[in-house]
Order: C-alpha cells, then structure tokens, then sequence
C-alpha cells in the first residue's frame, strides 16, 4: 500500500477512541444485571430490565427530570439571546481599540474555573457576610439564604453561566458580522436609514442563519448537562431544585454504589440526548443545509 | 469626544444619541463583569472583618497581605498547583500529537476508509457510555488513583479530530502535497516538516483549549482520585472554597479557632486570585487565535 504510514499514523488515536468511548458503551451491559466490580460484566448476574423498572417507578423519575429541563429551558432562554445581543452592540463600536479591549474583558470569565465561579457565588450571596446580602439589608430588605433555597438555585445557576459565558458567546456572531456587505451598509447610508434601521435590515439578517443553527443545537444540548456545576452549588437545603438527571447518577451510582442502577438513569439521559440531536440535525439540514454530521 | 467615532459625512444627530447610549450600555456590561474579580482582588488585600462587615467594595481596607503569606506557606495549595500544572502538560504532550496523527490522514482524500473512521468519531459525538461505565473501565485499567485517570479518557476527542481535519482541508495546498511527492517525501515527513509547521495557529488554539480543560477540571479528580498528594487545584479550591476545609495549621483552643477562621475566609480570595491570574494573563495573548478556531471549528465543523 502506498500510503500505509497514514494507517499507521490513525491506529494509535483510533485504538484511544475504541477504548475510552466505546468499551463504556460495550460496559452499558451492566444496566442489564446486578453488576459487581469483581465478578466483572462477563460474571455478573443477570436481571433483565429490573434497573429500568426501578428507575421508571422511582419516586425521583418525574423531579428529575423537570429539575433537568427546567434548569436547561431557563438557561436557554435567557442565555441565548444575551450574546447575540452583546455580539450586535459591538459590532456598531467603531473604534477598534475601544472594541478589541471590550471583548477582551468580556471574554475573561469564560477562563475562569466552575469551582471558582461556585466559590465565588458562595462568598457573594452569603446570608451573613455576602455582598448582596449587605445591599439588601441596606436597602431595608431581609437577608436572603441564597444557596439554601430551592427557588434561588435555577436564577443562581443560570445567571452566573450567563455572566461567565455570554461574552465568549459573542464570538461566532461577531464573526458573521463582519460578513455584512459593505454595498449594503452604503445604499442604506445614502438612503438616510438609521442606526437602529441598518441593525434590524442589515445586520441582523445576515447573521440570522448562524442563530438558527445556533438556536438548534442548543436545543440539542438540553439533556447535554454536566454533573460539574450542579453538584458544587447542591446543599442538603436545595436539592428538591439543584438535584439533576447528572448528579443523581453520581451519587446514586458511584457514591451509593449502585453500579447498576446509575448505568441505567445515565443510559435513559444518553438516550434522549441522542434521540434529541438526531432529530434537531435532521430539522438543521432541512432548514438551513448545514448538519453536523 | 472624536473617540467615539470618526463620524461619516452623513451620520445624523440620531447615530451620535446611538453611539453613545451603545458605548454606555457596553461599559456597564464590561463592569458587571470585571467588578466581581475586582472585588475579589481588593478583598483578598483586606482585613476580612472588614470584608464581613460589608466595608471593602471599592478599595482596600486595612491592607494586609496575611493571606498570600498563609497561602503560600500552605503545602495543599502549592502542590495542586505544581500538579495541574504537571497533569496540562501531560495532557498537551499526549492529546495533541494524537489529535494531529487522526486528523492528518482522515483530511487525505486519498485515505481509504476515512469516511467509516468519520463515522466511528461521530458516533462518540451522539452517544456515550456515562459516567458509571467509564468509570468502571478506568477502574479495570487499574488507573484509580493514578494522574492517568485525569490524562488519558479524554485525551483523544472527536471534535477536536474533526476541527483539526477541517484545518488541514482548507489551510495546506494540495500542490505542496504533490510537489513534495515528486521529491520522494515519505507523509509521515510531509506532516512533521510541512504541514505541522504551517499549522501553528491551529496547534496553538488546541493547546490552550486542552490547557484550559486540565487547568479548570475537578470533576475526574474528585471521583478516581483518593490520594490528597494528587490532587490537582482545582480539587484543592473545591476544598477551600465550596466545603470550606481548609487545613492551615491544626489547634483547638476557641481565640485560635476564630484566628483560624478568619484566615480561612481570607485564603478563600488569595486562593481565587492565585488560581485564576495564570490563565486570564495568558489568553489575551492568544485571543487572535482561539477566535479563529471556534470560528473554524463551528462554521465549517
């Protein structure tokens, strides 16, 4: 073969796939018995759907899953029309300095680690010595036990994810603003449109493709949630909110050890993600003939 | 005001109103974002009575530089930092390589069998194992508790394959290709002398992304990780700052416990600011780069 040094190139980085990505699939096996981590997945007992049915008819089932949604919905909508936004108000500054160093700044926090910005939120919202909380009781308010309430975990996570990520956001939009045709943007100068007129005509339909796409695969992504930044803002006060599909496997699944039963509320979330993205690359190709894959 | 715009021979009255409501919305935004770091930096100089009590907001307060002093002296910290730092250069040096030696051939429109290895790939883009049953692979590897656990599962991604295979295809001329064919050059010499050196801004964006994963990752530590001398910073931190343990000295007389309490909230912002700076010096050096990857990798993915 000619060109065999290209096979030989592949083989190490396919044989890393074929171990870590799909000897965990191969492993999904144990959903379907009474897995022991000493007898293995070959001389495990086997129990047929009997994980499934105790997860389907866990008390936990439904909370679970609207604790997902919920917080992945409100993420959604509040966080994806933010960069879009951020990403058209810097495009109309002008002076390159002035925007190079505002997109700097905002980008910075998108570095910043999900334990720090967790900690930081701790230190902030703190009943006792927090910031917030000293405004409020400034302002003739009562303090507020933030991360102690249910109804304070979603606002809090999505809010901090919109402040650490929404400027990074910007980036894919403000690349597909610099597409704007520059014939454009001169006929609507002679013809006297305004500012706001040459945004809603001009801009915002050149990069509107890209935020359908966009639009898309976050939608795609809704059961896509890490464990990560839940399971850092949970306290044993919060959880009937901050309990999720992801965190719910961990303990349940490696803290408690039931091996099995983890497996099987981790398949039925993969399930739905994959069922999820088939269809929104389907609706993607449709709409806008770009697809992933 | 000539700053704000060199102002087009036909902008009204109406576009100036707009700039400068713009720039003001903008400047607020750039400050609802900077003042939580800023605060965190002012409060990490400050005495943290004062920080308490709500009384540093703008600057300093009883200026004090007790919790670098105590942090620094604080082995936990330290050592995470000499492992992450270990475990990004790890993950550099194993990751990339292999990134680059998938992505290569699968650009080769002359490898055959480049569009079942795309679909290996992209199956691992749709569906995963989970949690449970990685882990009880990196358990029968024997790599608990081991930095491997950390370096090794994540080392070769899709994505990134399919991002660097997609710079490959639109950035090296197949000419060059060609050209050096004539000249007997063997592909494995072709990518290491011509390709890789042309793809430096590629490999530069894959390298601080994968930095940036190790940096900034806890949760693989957390769960194959028993042994506190491995732990990485970020695992250090979530003790620090999340289950407030930090191990600075061990008494249990009450005056010394509350000492021990006031240095604990003051490490909480030294640790933030040591942790955080290394990565925010850095990026802004790298920003013209990794705007061009997230933009090839998302566009032409």
């Amino acid at each position: 073969m000619v060109n065999w040094q290209l096979y030989l190139l592949m083989f190490l980085p396919l044989a890393f796939v074929i171990v870590f990505n799909y000897v965990p699939m191969y492993g999904l096996l144990m959903a379907f018995q009474n897995f022991d981590p000493i007898l293995g997945i070959w001389h495990s007992q086997w129990v047929g759907f009997q994980n499934f049915q105790q997860w389907f008819h866990n008390y936990q089932f439904w909370p679970l899953i609207k604790n997902t949604i919920a917080l992945q919905l409100f993420g959604l909508v509040v966080g994806f029309p933010v960069p879009i936004i951020l990403a058209i108000m810097l495009h109309e500054v002008a002076n390159d300095k002035i925007r190079r160093f505002m997109q700097t700044v905002l980008y910075a926090p998108y570095f910043i680690s999900t334990v720090v910005i967790v900690g930081m939120l701790f230190i902030f919202v703190d009943p006792q010595t927090g910031l917030v909380n000293h405004l409020i009781v400034s302002l003739g308010g009562k303090p507020i036990f933030f991360m102690a309430s249910p109804r304070w975990f979603r606002p809090l996570y999505v809010f901090s994810g919109v402040w650490q990520g929404a400027g990074f956001g910007t980036i894919l939009y403000l690349a597909a603003l610099t597409g704007v045709s520059p014939d454009l943007l001169d006929a609507a100068l002679i013809d006297g449109a305004s500012r706001m007129r040459r945004i809603w005509h001009i801009s915002l339909p050149t990069i509107r493709p890209i935020v359908i796409i966009m639009l898309i695969w976050s939608i795609g992504d809704i059961m896509a949630v890490g464990p990560d930044k839940a399971y850092l803002m949970q306290t044993p006060l919060n959880l009937s909110a901050s309990q999720i599909i992801p965190t719910y496997v961990y303990e349940t699944g490696l803290l408690n050890a039931q091996y099995s039963f983890g497996a099987v509320v981790g398949l039925f979330n993969s399930v739905i993600n994959s069922v999820l993205l088939i269809i929104v690359n389907f609706i993607a190709k449709r709409l806008t003939e770009t697809s992933i894959f | 005001m000539e700053w704000i715009r060199k102002l087009p021979k036909r902008s009204t009255k109406g576009d100036m109103v707009f700039d400068i409501v713009n720039l003001g919305l903008l400047l607020i935004v750039c400050l609802i974002v900077l003042y939580p770091l800023y605060f965190v930096l002012i409060a990490s100089f400050s005495d943290p009575t004062q920080v308490n009590l709500g009384h540093v907001w703008l600057w300093t307060r009883h200026f004090t530089l007790e919790g670098y002093k105590v942090l620094f002296a604080t082995g936990s910290i330290w050592r995470g930092f000499v492992n992450s730092l270990l475990y990004c250069a790890l993950s550099v040096a194993i990751s990339v390589p292999l990134t680059i030696m998938a992505a290569y051939p699968l650009s080769r429109k002359d490898f055959v069998g480049r569009h079942v290895i795309t679909v290996i790939l992209t199956v691992t883009l749709l569906f995963s194992g989970g949690l449970i049953p990685t882990y009880m692979l990196v358990r029968s590897l024997g790599m608990v508790n081991t930095i491997w656990a950390l370096i090794l599962p994540g080392a070769v991604g899709a994505w990134n394959i399919i991002v660097a295979r997609t710079f490959f295809q639109t950035s090296i001329p197949n000419e060059l290709l060609e050209a050096a064919k004539m000249d007997g050059c063997s592909d494995i010499r072709f990518l290491i002398q011509i390709v890789i050196p042309l793809s430096k801004p590629m490999i530069a964006v894959m390298t601080l992304w994968v930095v940036v994963g190790q940096w900034n990752s806890y949760f693989p530590a957390m769960i194959y990780l028993n042994n506190t001398s491995l732990y990485p910073l970020q695992l250090v931190l979530y003790q620090i700052l999340v289950q407030n343990q930090s191990s600075i000295g061990i008494t249990s007389s009450p005056e010394s416990m509350a000492a021990q309490q006031h240095l604990a909230e003051l490490i909480q912002y030294t640790a933030i600011i040591v942790s955080t700076i290394p990565l925010l010096v850095l990026y802004p050096f790298l920003q013209k780069y990794f705007v061009k990857g997230v933009t090839v990798g998302s566009l032409k993915g």
